[in-house]
């Protein structure tokens, strides 16, 4: 019961707030909201007890990603972006859209059949520490997808850096 | 069961209302010691007129602020110059919720509590983005920029350097970081970790906004940087949070590095008589030692260049974190 409770509430928290994000006149506003749901995603992931995931969603997102985010922001001419449509002319289409979307995963949903249980029981990620267990899964069994992740970040990295020289060339 | 869950709340509200008013008059003393240690250093006496050697000049100054007029500039946003000086303040004693002071004694006895302190810590760079940006003003706006590209750019040095701990203790929870040490005769990861330790210590000086690094509130250009249009009580929650955030960063200084309450089993073996101090003495020495540097080096260094401090945490402390973590885990996984 008090777990179904706890559900609820982030539920109806992370789509009320995500409403907010996306309707707000100042774009500061809308990270600063945007804080608060990230807030809220770690706490769903405490709740699923995968408390590493909650704390890199804290140090990475709302850490790192939403400060670059702020700064870029910040340097708009807010006073323009206040008085600018928030919203361009086919809003109706993507909202019908959307709407469809949910009514398709709606009608998915009775179909829905529960996998087998897996060896990550609550009790065994307990027992290991939830850092350890995702360690030793990400390392040993699934080892080249990480690899192949790093290494697109990488490019990225090596990317930005390509970018930003070539303009201190000019 | 309904007892025992009552009594466990009770007994977390007790621990909560300990350390944090240990640690919020640990605050106000810090800045009597600070202009203590920095007027001796300068041949000067320091506060001597409120009180018996001006002991009571905290209190003083903590009266005098809390009942200053609170003024709200009139092109500022509001909300956000409301919220902005609490976040920092908040964020910061968080982190004292994981910080295991002696034996037995952490309120949240929590497996990521290494992570969840860095977390933290990150969180604090938005009170001054917040204010920076809601003060509408320049010298504001301009602090709050610098001091968020350098609280990002010295967070990844900080994240890397503790690495090196994780690696050789095994875990991320801050007590058995404390116990792994035991293993070595001389207690501590100082000594295999040396270049983490002084990785970490350069990248607390920049996280918590001290000198040499206080260009965010560099008073010779900024007038005081992101909080320069703060006054009263919400100026004096961001003065709190930089020295919480000071006591934060000793504290994981001496549990990640210097063995946290517990003495080197070498010293305890030469002295068992010492072993009858409670380990609470021990850490607060400790931490007193760190606090102690932090104002040693802010009276002896001058402020840094912006793009000197930027090339030194991405040129050199990075890389120097980096190496340490390769040959640390070489070191962990050969022998």
């Amino acid at each position: 019961m008090l777990s179904k409770l706890f559900f609820g509430y982030f539920a109806v928290v992370l789509v009320t707030l995500s409403i907010v994000i996306i309707t707000r006149k100042n774009p500061v506003h809308s990270v600063l909201w945007m804080l608060v749901m990230f807030f809220h995603i770690a706490g769903l992931y405490l709740f699923l007890n995968a408390e590493f995931l909650a704390a890199v969603q804290l140090i990475l997102y709302a850490g790192a990603i939403l400060v670059l985010f702020l700064f870029v922001i910040m340097m708009l001419n807010i006073k323009e972006e206040v008085t600018a449509k928030r919203f361009i002319g086919c809003w109706p289409a993507g909202a019908a859209l959307g709407v469809l979307f949910v009514v398709m995963v709606a009608s998915t949903l009775p179909v829905f059949q529960q996998g087998p249980p897996g060896p990550f029981s609550i009790e065994a990620i307990k027992s290991a520490t939830h850092a350890k267990a995702l360690g030793t899964l990400l390392y040993a069994e699934y080892l080249f997808p990480f690899e192949i992740a790093s290494l697109i970040l990488l490019i990225a990295i090596v990317g930005a850096v390509v970018l930003a020289k070539k303009g201190s060339n000019e | 069961m309904i007892p025992e869950f009552i009594y466990t709340i009770i007994v977390i509200l007790l621990k909560i209302a300990v350390v944090v008013g240990v640690t919020m008059l640990h605050v106000a003393y810090a800045t009597y010691f600070e202009r203590k240690v920095i007027g001796h250093m300068q041949v000067r006496l320091g506060p001597m007129r409120v009180g018996p050697h001006g002991l009571l000049q905290p209190i003083a100054d903590g009266i005098k602020l809390f009942f200053k007029e609170d003024i709200i500039p009139a092109e500022a946003d509001k909300t956000v110059f409301k919220i902005a000086p609490i976040v920092p303040v908040f964020a910061a004693l968080s982190a004292l919720a994981v910080i295991p002071f002696f034996e037995g004694f952490v309120i949240a006895d929590i497996n990521i509590g290494l992570l969840f302190i860095l977390a933290m810590s990150s969180l604090g760079a938005y009170g001054i983005v917040m204010a920076g940006w809601s003060s509408n003003s320049k010298y504001s706006f301009l602090g709050g920029l610098r001091s968020s590209a350098q609280v990002i750019s010295y967070e990844v040095a900080i994240g890397l350097s503790l690495v090196g701990v994780m690696i050789l203790s095994g875990s991320l929870n801050l007590t058995e970081i404390v116990k792994a040490q035991q293993q070595f005769r001389h207690g501590m990861f100082l000594f295999p970790q040396f270049v983490a330790y002084f990785v970490f210590m350069v990248a607390a000086f920049a996280e918590t906004n001290r000198a040499p690094f206080d260009l965010p509130e560099a008073e010779s250009e900024l007038v005081a940087g992101y909080f320069a249009e703060y006054s009263g009580m919400r100026f004096a929650l961001f003065f709190a949070a930089e020295y919480i955030g000071m006591i934060i960063m000793s504290s994981i200084a001496v549990l990640c590095f210097w063995g946290g309450w517990t003495l080197p089993p070498a010293l305890l073996d030469a002295a068992p008589a010492l072993a009858v101090v409670p380990g609470i003495v021990w850490f607060l020495l400790k931490v007193y030692i760190h606090i102690f540097l932090f104002y040693w080096v802010r009276a002896s260094l001058p402020r840094y260049r912006y793009d000197r401090l930027m090339s030194l945490g991405w040129k050199v402390l990075i890389p120097l974190a980096l190496a340490n973590i390769v040959v640390t885990s070489l070191v962990k996984f050969f022998l």
